[in-house]
C-alpha cells in the first residue's frame, strides 16, 4: 500500500469541500488509500478542513476500523460475538492465526494481511463470519479459514473469495455477496410486493400534517429497540422553527444478534428510503442521511444506485413526483466500527464528523440534532412500516400486534436452533411460538433484545414479544441447556468493556470492576455477599450512566442474576476468616525475594 | 453485665492521620470510652489481640507482608473489618509506587534521589524489616472488609456517627456533609 502523502490527503479532503463536518469521509478515505491515517496525514487533515490534529485524532484513535499504524493490504476482521462463539470461534481463529503464523490483532511480516477480531457483524444467523476488507465471508470453519488464507496469499484480492452468491439482492452484480438472507417468515409489511412511488403519492395527497396523524394513528412505534412513538417525534421536529431539518435512518444495527436491517437494505430498500421520504415530506426536511455500519459496505454501491434511480425517476431530488417544492435527497454516511454510534446521539456526533459520544438529553433532536438543527432519527424498519401504513392505511396497521404495541416486527433469531433467520410476526407472539419456529433444540435460555435487554428463562417463555413485556428491537439469541449462563453474561460484559466510549466514569471502570466481581464468583472464589455487592453495582452503573450503553451495560448480569440465581449461589459459599482466595502472598513478595535474597517468613 | 462491644485499631500503610482523625472526636472520645473496650490500638499501644473483638478499624492498605500478616489476624479477630479511609479503601497515596517496579523505588529511594547520603550504596535489609510487596494492595483485595468509610482522612464525625452506628449494629447513615470534601 502507498505511504501517504501531503497532496494526496490533501486530494481527499479537497474533493469533500474541506469540510469539517464530512470528517469521516475524509479520515475512512484516507484509512482505505493507505492503509492507515498517521499522524502526519492528521496534520494535512486538520490544516485542510481548518481544525486541531487532536480533534482528528480523536476521532481517528475511536473508531476501530480506522488505524494509526499502518494494517495489512488485506484485513480480516473475524466476527466473535456470543453466536460466533457458539458456533466454533475459537477453532476458527486458532486455525487462522496459525496459518498466517500471527497472533489475533497483528499483521504478518510482508505487511500483507492483518487478523483481527470485532463484535457482531450482523451475520448470526451464518456464523462464524468474517469481514475480510469489505467482503464478508460466511459459515466459516478451520478447515475453510486455512483454505481463505492460502487463496489471499496468492491473490490477495478478497472479492476472488465470493465463489458463489447468496440469494436474492445478494446476487445483484452491485452487492455480489455470499451472504444469504434466511427469510423464514414473510409477513404483510415488509417481505412482499411494493410498488414504487405509489406509497409517497398518497402521502403527498394527504399532506404533511394528515401524514404525521397517520402515523399518530397507527400507533407505530420505533423499531430500533427504544419504541419511542414516531408520531410525537416528527411532530415535534414540525413543531421546531428552523430553517432546515434533517431525516437519518438509523441503518447501524449493531447490538448483538440483530441483522434484520441487513436483510430489510438488500431486500426493501425501495420501501425504506420511499418511507424515509415520505417522513421527509411530513416533517419538513429537504435533505436526509443514511447512516450506514462500516461493516455493511458491501451494500453501499448497490444503495447508492438504488438513490440514483430513485432521482431518474423523479422520487428523490427537487420537485418530487412533479410537486412544486418538494425537495428531498439522501447522502449515506458510513461509520467505522463503533456500537455505540447506534445510539442516536452518538450517531448524529458521527455524522458531524466527531467522535461518536453520546450528547447529552435534553435537547432531543427533534429540537436541535444534526448541526444544531432539529433533527428524526429512526430505524430502517421503522421507515419500511411508514411507507407500508401509507399504502394500507393506520387502521389496518393497528389492528395488529399486541395492546399497545402496533404492527409487526422483523426479528432476528439466531443461536441453537435450526432455521437462524429472519422472521416477520404480529407483535404479541411468545417466545414459545419463535422456539418453535427456528426449530429450537433443547432451549435453555433466550437473550430478547441483545444483552442490553434481557435473557429469560423457560418460567418466561410463555411471555409476549412487545413493548410491554418483553420489548427488543430484533435480536433474538437461543441458547441450549447445555450453554454456561454465567459464562455468557461474563463475555458480554467484555464486549461492552471493549465499546464504552470511556467518557463517563461509571461505565468505563464500573464495568471492568463489576467484570472482576462476576470472574470472583465464577472461578469459585466468591461469598454470598460478592452477590448483593454485584446488584448493587450493576444497578449503580445503570442509574450513573450518561447514555443507553452504560445504562444497559449490566443487565447481562442482573438477568442472569435474576433468573439463573440458583446457578449463581451454587457457587458462593462463606469462606473462613483470613486471607481472601483470589490474593497470594508468595506471588506479590517474589519480587522483594529476589531482590533481597531471603524468604518471606509468613509464606 | 454484658460485655462492651470491643474495637482494634491499626494503621497499615497509612500515615496516621485517619488515627489522628479518631483522636478529633475530642470529649466524644470518653462518651465512645463509655459505651466500648479498646483492644490492640496505638491508642492504648496494645499490641496483640486480648480476645475477640466486634470492630476493627483499619487504616492504610497493605504494602508489606507484615501489613498482610496483621490483617489477616484482624480478620480472624474481629466480626467486622472497617477500611478507614482512602488509603485502606484504594491504597491511596502509597499506591502511587504502583507503577513503579519494586526495583527501581528502592533505588531512587536509597541511591539515586537528591540529597541522599549513602557512601556504601545499601538498600536496608535487616532481617526484621519486612519485605515490600510488589505492589500496594487495598485491604479489601486481601481479606474481606464489612464497610468502608472514605475520607483522607475521614473526619472526626464521620468516625463517631460511624462508630456509634456500628456498635449498636445499625446501618451506617453519613450525612452529605460527612461525605464531601472540598
Amino acid at each position: 500500500m502507498a505511504l501517504a502523502t501531503a497532496s494526496g490527503v490533501e486530494d481527499i479532503c479537497r474533493k469533500l469541500g474541506n469540510d469539517r463536518t464530512r470528517l469521516m469521509d475524509i479520515i475512512i478515505g484516507v484509512q482505505r488509500r493507505y492503509g492507515c491515517v498517521t499522524h502526519d496525514s492528521m496534520e494535512v487533515i486538520a490544516r485542510a478542513v481548518g481544525t486541531e490534529r487532536v480533534e482528528v485524532e480523536s476521532a481517528v484513535t475511536f473508531y476501530s476500523f480506522l488505524s494509526v499504524k499502518p494494517q495489512g493490504r488485506v484485513v480480516i476482521r473475524l466476527c466473535n460475538d456470543l453466536t460466533d462463539w457458539m458456533k466454533g470461534y475459537d477453532a476458527v481463529a486458532d486455525a487462522m492465526a496459525k496459518e498466517l503464523g500471527v497472533t489475533m490483532g497483528e499483521t504478518t511480516a510482508d505487511g500483507a494481511i492483518t487478523l483481527a477480531s470485532t463484535p457482531c457483524i450482523g451475520m448470526s444467523d451464518q456464523a462464524p463470519a468474517a469481514l475480510v476488507n469489505d467482503v464478508v465471508v460466511t459459515h466459516l470453519t478451520p478447515e475453510r479459514g486455512r483454505e481463505m488464507i492460502r487463496d489471499l496469499r496468492r491473490h490477495l484480492d478478497p472479492p476472488q473469495l465470493v465463489t458463489m452468491v447468496g440469494d436474492g439482492n445478494n446476487a445483484h452484480p452491485l452487492v455480489h455477496a455470499m451472504v444469504r438472507n434466511n427469510i423464514r417468515r414473510r409477513g404483510p409489511v415488509h417481505f412482499r410486493d411494493f410498488e414504487s412511488g405509489k406509497a409517497l403519492t398518497n402521502a403527498l395527497a394527504l399532506g404533511p400534517e394528515a401524514v404525521i396523524k397517520q402515523i399518530t394513528d397507527a400507533r407505530l412505534r420505533g423499531r430500533g429497540g427504544a419504541g419511542f412513538p414516531a408520531g410525537v417525534k416528527w411532530a415535534s421536529a414540525r413543531a421546531t422553527a428552523a430553517p432546515r431539518r434533517w431525516m437519518i435512518c438509523n441503518a447501524d444495527e449493531g447490538e448483538p444478534g440483530t441483522f434484520k436491517d441487513r436483510v430489510l437494505l438488500t431486500e426493501c430498500p425501495h420501501q425504506m428510503i420511499e418511507g424515509m421520504t415520505i417522513a421527509g415530506y411530513a416533517v419538513g426536511c429537504e435533505q436526509g442521511i443514511v447512516y450506514l455500519r462500516g461493516e455493511y459496505r458491501y451494500l453501499l454501491a448497490f444503495l447508492e444506485h438504488i438513490l440514483q434511480e430513485r432521482r431518474d425517476q423523479g422520487l428523490l431530488g427537487r420537485d418530487i413526483l412533479g410537486r412544486k417544492g418538494f425537495n428531498f435527497d439522501i447522502r449515506i454516511q458510513l461509520g467505522a466500527g463503533a456500537y455505540i454510534c447506534g445510539e442516536e446521539t452518538a450517531l448524529i456526533s458521527s455524522c458531524e464528523g466527531l467522535r461518536g459520544d453520546p450528547k447529552n438529553r435534553p435537547p432531543f433532536p427533534s429540537q436541535s440534532g444534526y448541526l444544531g438543527d432539529p433533527t428524526v432519527v429512526n430505524n430502517v424498519e421503522t421507515f419500511c412500516a411508514t411507507s407500508r401504513i401509507m399504502l394500507e392505511g393506520a387502521a389496518w396497521f393497528a389492528a395488529m400486534g399486541s395492546g399497545r404495541t402496533t404492527g409487526t416486527k422483523v426479528l432476528s433469531i439466531a443461536g441453537d436452533c435450526r432455521k437462524p433467520g429472519v422472521y416477520e410476526v404480529p407483535f404479541g407472539i411468545t417466545p414459545r411460538e419463535l422456539l418453535e419456529a427456528a426449530e429450537a433444540d433443547n432451549p435453555g435460555a433466550m437473550l430478547i433484545g441483545g444483552p442490553c435487554r434481557q435473557m429469560i428463562g423457560p418460567d418466561r417463555f410463555g411471555g409476549r414479544i412487545c413493548y410491554d413485556d418483553l420489548a427488543t428491537g430484533g435480536s433474538i439469541i437461543i441458547f441450549n441447556r447445555a450453554r454456561n449462563q454465567l459464562e455468557i453474561a461474563e463475555r458480554y460484559l467484555d464486549f461492552f468493556i471493549d465499546e464504552s466510549c470511556g467518557h463517563c466514569t461509571p461505565c468505563r471502570v464500573g464495568l471492568v470492576l463489576l467484570k472482576k466481581a462476576v470472574h470472583k464468583v465464577v472461578s469459585g472464589a466468591g461469598e454470598p455477599v460478592d452477590l448483593d455487592a454485584m446488584r448493587a453495582l450493576s444497578h449503580f452503573i445503570s442509574q450513573t450512566s450518561r447514555c443507553g450503553l452504560g445504562q444497559a451495560a449490566s443487565n447481562p448480569v442482573l438477568g442472569a442474576l435474576e433468573n439463573f440465581t440458583a446457578l449463581y449461589e451454587g457457587l458462593v459459599a462463606e469462606r473462613k476468616p483470613g486471607l481472601l482466595s483470589t490474593f497470594d502472598l508468595s506471588s506479590a513478595v517474589v519480587d522483594a525475594e529476589l531482590r533481597v535474597g531471603r524468604q518471606s517468613r509468613y509464606v | 453485665m454484658t460485655r462492651k462491644p470491643r474495637i482494634a485499631t491499626v494503621s497499615l500503610a497509612g500515615c496516621f492521620g485517619c488515627h489522628m482523625s479518631l483522636l478529633d472526636i475530642d470529649e466524644r472520645i470518653l462518651a465512645l470510652a463509655e459505651l466500648v473496650e479498646f483492644d490492640r490500638s496505638p491508642i492504648n499501644d496494645f499490641k496483640e489481640f486480648d480476645g475477640r473483638c466486634d470492630i476493627g478499624l483499619i487504616e492504610g492498605g497493605c504494602c508489606n507482608e507484615e501489613n498482610v500478616h496483621v490483617l489477616e489476624d484482624f480478620r480472624k479477630h474481629c466480626d467486622l473489618i472497617v477500611s478507614l479511609g482512602d488509603c485502606a479503601i484504594n491504597g491511596g497515596i502509597p499506591a502511587m509506587r504502583n507503577h513503579v517496579p519494586l526495583r527501581e523505588c528502592l533505588e531512587e529511594a536509597y541511591l539515586r534521589s537528591p540529597g541522599v547520603y549513602n557512601p556504601g550504596g545499601v538498600i536496608p535489609n535487616a532481617p526484621e524489616l519486612p519485605l515490600l510487596l510488589h505492589r500496594v494492595y487495598p485491604c479489601h483485595e486481601v481479606v474481606k472488609v464489612d464497610v468502608v468509610i472514605p475520607g483522607c482522612p475521614p473526619s472526626a464525625d464521620a468516625i463517631f456517627t460511624s462508630l456509634l452506628a456500628l456498635v449498636k449494629r445499625e446501618p451506617v447513615a453519613l450525612a452529605y456533609a460527612n461525605l464531601k470534601y472540598d
